[in-house]
């Protein structure tokens, strides 16, 4: 790339060496592993899942097989419109994931320079930032959420956006607590010495200093908010049926509950083994990224 | 008369660095740390001075002052200019002081293992240590940087490496080929030599000396190492609680000591000629620079102290044209150090 006259980059190597050494030790986590395939599974079905099966056969309404218990058509049985939970479930991760994803891309975009700034400028912007971050964090994240989807309506882009907006304080306390312990190295007050904006430095070399404990939350927060998407289409303020998202899907098996409960089980499930792939990954990464672990 | 001016106006051009009277004071809640106290440093292009003391003596403030990077708060430079090829840089702007650092003033940090960027590899370091003041390419501030490299005797090879595979002694050479990117007019070294072993220490003076004849680069070398002074340096300078308390040539300082301060600190060194003698440490600590004296700061160590010494100040003196000491005790004057005088 920047020297061009050899065909094969050295720095290319390099820089995957390094990556090679976090695989290395995340590769001797097995619940990570299991975590990662999993993870590749779910995320393979989210993708690609709308171009293999019909939207039709997701809500088309078929009251002859209504309420059937799971058997060998019915893996996970039928709703009370007759239509089959197992396609539901499996189209609905196309939802779930996107929520999470685009959810924590939000908290990403806001929470990074917000932080960044907060720990690295220090004084009274830090003050400011800080202490509006502790505000916003006296409510819980749920409830922000709702009062956010109430205020700019319920649908799937603002249920994403107010999803994100809760977690900010999150990211920015984790960024300002990295960035004022990289502030301080020596390597900093360096690049300061050779005559750098301050912009510069603190994107160029505070923040790729601080990027493990962003990753690590990045993993644990998909979870969050795959968890939050379902609370809040469970309660009604997020996706509605007859989309098939997973915390829907649970508040359409809520009223049957005693006596269907295929209707809630597998979509709990769902949500259940997604979040613990996201758990175990995040918990995975975190160890394999801290260099006091290594051997 | 005329040429008399002429003559000195010609020696402030050749003056790379010219700080007159700088104090520079840590302002906190309860205390204020008087770090440094009035000093006056002039170095002239493609010399070394060497600046000498204990801990906490005022070096590395001064070398911050000079990049104005002197943390803010609590550092307040309370009064003094700093001239940078005849530039004063306290009035300078942001922007300005942007681009005299690096450019002509560099840096070299005391501590190696930690003046490089992990997450960078070293040659992407030092080729945007280039690309800040040269405008030029990508392609060609990395061919730079190649070069750089080589120069400090590092193969080009190990451009694409990160900073943890190298040694100690690696990092400081690649501390220093930054440093020297742009060829800096001046260039600070805080005790780059500090953190190294010995035979580690003796190549990168030997190399630092090398590049400064190549370069022409004028060097401000802090240290607490006479041996590192004695084989570096042609003038030296030696501070005590932020004031310099004699300053001269090499030959002035080590073969004509004058003040208590400098000769305590010779005798504080272990002699291979006389292993049976005892070493002569400076009894006592360093004044507590919250609560500096009235009168000479060195005076409730010093051997000769004499009781005008505790509260009156001290003037500097001359004993030749570049020798100068801070010492009341030359107003008497029979008066006289042990340590003898080598011609």
């Amino acid at each position: 790339m920047k020297k061009g006259n050899s065909a094969i980059d050295p720095a290319q190597v390099r820089r995957r060496s390094q990556l090679a050494e976090i695989w290395r030790n995340f590769r001797k986590n097995k619940g990570a592993m299991i975590g990662l395939i999993l993870i590749i599974i779910i995320i393979t079905i989210g993708a690609t899942v709308s171009f293999w099966i019909d939207y039709d056969k997701i809500v088309a309404m078929n009251i002859r097989e209504r309420l059937q218990p799971p058997s060998a058509e019915h893996w996970f049985g039928t709703d009370e419109m007759g239509r089959d939970l197992f396609w539901r479930v499996l189209y609905g991760t196309r939802y779930s994931i996107a929520v999470g994803f685009v959810a924590v891309m939000v908290s990403l975009a806001i929470g990074i320079p917000v932080g960044a700034v907060a720990g690295y400028f220090g004084g009274k912007i830090e003050n400011l930032i800080m202490r509006g971050a502790d505000i916003f964090a006296a409510v819980p994240g749920v409830l922000m959420a709702m009062v956010i989807v109430a205020i700019l309506g319920a649908n799937v882009f603002n249920l994403m956006l107010a999803i994100g907006i809760a977690a900010v304080p999150g990211f920015i306390r984790t960024t300002r607590a990295a960035v004022l312990t990289v502030k301080n190295e020596e390597y900093i007050e360096a690049i300061r010495a050779l005559g750098k904006s301050e912009p510069y430095i603190i994107a160029r070399h505070v923040l790729p200093n601080c990027l493990s404990p962003i990753i690590v939350r990045v993993t644990l927060r998909i979870a969050g908010a795959i968890i939050s998407a379902s609370s809040l289409s469970f309660l009604g303020l997020g996706i509605e049926a007859p989309l098939p998202e997973w915390g829907a899907l649970l508040n359409g098996g809520n009223k049957f509950v005693m006596t269907h409960p295929y209707l809630t089980i597998f979509p709990g499930l769902a949500i259940m083994i997604t979040v613990l792939a996201f758990n175990l990954v995040g918990d995975g990464l975190r160890d394999a990224m801290d260099p006091k672990l290594k051997r | 008369m005329s040429e008399i001016t002429m003559n000195s106006n010609a020696r402030e051009d050749s003056l790379v660095l010219d700080i007159r009277n700088l104090t520079i004071h840590y302002v906190m809640e309860d205390a204020t740390v008087e770090a440094v106290n009035g000093i006056d440093i002039q170095l002239e292009k493609g010399k070394i001075l060497g600046i000498v003391g204990e801990t906490g003596a005022g070096k590395t403030s001064v070398c911050l002052s000079i990049l104005n990077l002197i943390p803010d708060p609590p550092g307040v430079i309370k009064s003094g200019e700093i001239y940078i090829n005849g530039k004063n840089i306290l009035t300078a702007s942001p922007k300005e002081m942007n681009r005299i650092r690096g450019k002509e003033v560099a840096m070299i940090f005391q501590d190696p293992m930690s003046s490089l960027n992990p997450v960078l590899t070293v040659g992407d370091q030092i080729a945007e240590a280039i690309k800040i003041h040269a405008h030029c390419s990508d392609h060609e501030a990395w061919d730079r940087a190649e070069k750089m490299l080589e120069m400090v005797g590092i193969p080009k090879e190990r451009m694409a490496e990160y900073p943890h595979q190298f040694s100690g002694g690696m990092k400081q050479r690649v501390v220093i080929a930054i440093a020297l990117s742009c060829s800096p007019a001046l260039l600070l070294a805080d005790e780059p030599t500090t953190a190294l072993d010995v035979t580690i220490q003796a190549q990168i003076l030997n190399m630092m000396e090398r590049l400064k004849g190549q370069l022409n680069t004028s060097m401000l070398f802090v240290t607490h190492d006479l041996g590192i002074v004695a084989e570096i340096c042609d003038e030296v300078a030696v501070m005590y609680a932020g004031r310099i308390i004699e300053r001269g040539t090499l030959v002035d300082v080590f073969n004509h000591t004058k003040h208590p301060y400098t000769e305590g600190l010779f005798n504080s060194l272990p002699n291979i000629e006389d292993r049976k003698s005892e070493l002569k440490p400076i009894p006592g600590l360093m004044p507590d620079p919250t609560k500096l004296p009235a009168g000479c700061a060195f005076a409730p160590r010093c051997p000769y102290a004499r009781p005008e010494c505790i509260d009156t100040p001290q003037t500097e003196r001359s004993f030749s044209d570049t020798h100068r000491v801070m010492c009341s005790a030359y107003n008497d004057p029979s008066f006289k150090i042990e340590r003898e005088e080598i011609d």
